[in-house]
């Protein structure tokens, strides 16, 4: 199954290909390093995969009220063993306790379906792990545009500046007629009105990996990929064949 | 931070030697070209009439009259493909983009040699 990464986005650039000296047009993503946080399996889980985290979440201050954003004991406790009356009535009990990964909490936690028989938990995962693929497919969220109107969401023409249109330039025009092929007498399904536009997961298919520089943990790939700088992406083996 | 990561990553791409000229210098570029398996080096000659982007995107522009007919051919300068700029004779110009030559034909379009090069050579 796919090997993947978690990553956050820099930026765009373009790199010349050594021997046909053609510019490539490339998106750098700054790709781990991850930790496997946890391991699921079929037996326990229903399903195998693994779950990395990328980027270390800040400790809580002392002064909790003034900076609210960060790892909670919940998060601390997933990473590491803290202690915790539920863990000594587990001991007590015989119960297994879950493997920790022994690290920082994490910013980013996402999960992976693959084979995981060859993960351990707490291991590192780099850049190196896609070496090998030549395409690859990047998952991220795109821009959030808000609640938007049908010229910027869908494409819509919207309405003449004159001849006495009044303040509807740029509404959609009419939703439906009595024709059937039109709704028969109401709007039929489906059809394109304002609404939230953006800030919704794509999946970017068969991205050619152009280069991977282990040693900056930077991955360089083809053309655009969804969201803003700095937005955080899940670079994966392509599944799509031929 | 990011935009030095991006920085890094273009720089990978950047010639160790850039080549050498100004605008308004008349220049033979030299570009490599793949027919097949073999390369061949063609020359296109001109006047640089521009000069624009920074880094990798920096590119420059060259114009000759072919025929009669104006013809412009915009080189990025850290391709590979561009092996060699030669400068042949420098201009004394007191602009960055000589885009009035496209208005000029004929003897208008001669730009007048730069004294401290024409000394040297």
């Amino acid at each position: 199954m796919s090997k993947g990464i978690l990553g956050r986005k820099v930026g765009m650039t373009q790199v010349f290909d050594r021997e046909s000296g053609r510019v490539t047009p490339v998106t750098v993503i700054e790709a781990g390093p991850c930790n496997v946080l946890q391991i699921k399996t079929v037996e326990k889980d229903g399903y195998s995969a693994i779950q990395l985290g990328f980027l270390d979440k800040k400790r809580p201050a002392k002064d909790r009220r003034s900076r609210p954003s960060q790892a909670s004991r919940a998060e601390r406790g997933h990473v590491a063993n803290i202690k915790s009356k539920r863990q000594e009535r587990l001991a007590k009990s015989g119960g297994q306790l879950a493997p920790k990964a022994n690290c920082e909490p994490k910013k980013l936690i996402r999960e992976l379906r693959c084979d995981a028989s060859a993960f351990q938990v707490g291991q590192e995962i780099k850049a190196d792990i896609l070496s090998g693929a030549t395409a690859v497919d990047v998952i991220g969220y795109t821009r959030g545009r808000g609640y938007s109107g049908v010229m910027k969401r869908h494409g819509f023409s919207g309405q003449r500046a004159t001849h006495g249109v009044k303040k509807c330039h740029r509404h959609l025009g009419s939703t439906a007629s009595h024709a059937s092929w039109r709704g028969g007498g109401r709007t039929k399904k489906g059809k394109r009105l304002p609404g939230q536009y953006g800030n919704e997961r794509v999946t970017m298919r068969n991205l050619k990996l152009v280069r991977i520089d282990v040693d900056s943990n930077l991955l360089l790939v083809q053309g655009a990929i969804p969201g803003p700088r700095g937005g955080f992406v899940v670079v994966r083996e392509t599944n799509k064949k031929g | 931070m990011s935009q030095e990561i991006l920085k890094k990553v273009a720089e990978s791409s950047l010639k160790s030697e850039v080549p050498q000229f100004a605008i308004g210098d008349t220049v033979d570029v030299h570009c490599l070209i793949l027919e097949g398996q073999k390369s061949r080096t063609q020359i296109f000659s001109g006047v640089v009439i521009a000069r624009s982007g920074s880094g990798v995107k920096e590119t420059f522009t060259v114009r000759r009259i072919v025929a009669g007919e104006g013809v412009e051919r915009k080189f990025p300068i850290h391709s590979p493909k561009i092996s060699k700029v030669e400068v042949k004779r420098s201009s004394e110009v007191r602009r960055a983009k000589l885009y009035f030559l496209r208005d000029r034909t004929g003897k208008a379009v001669r730009l007048r040699e730069r004294r401290d090069a024409a000394e040297k050579a």
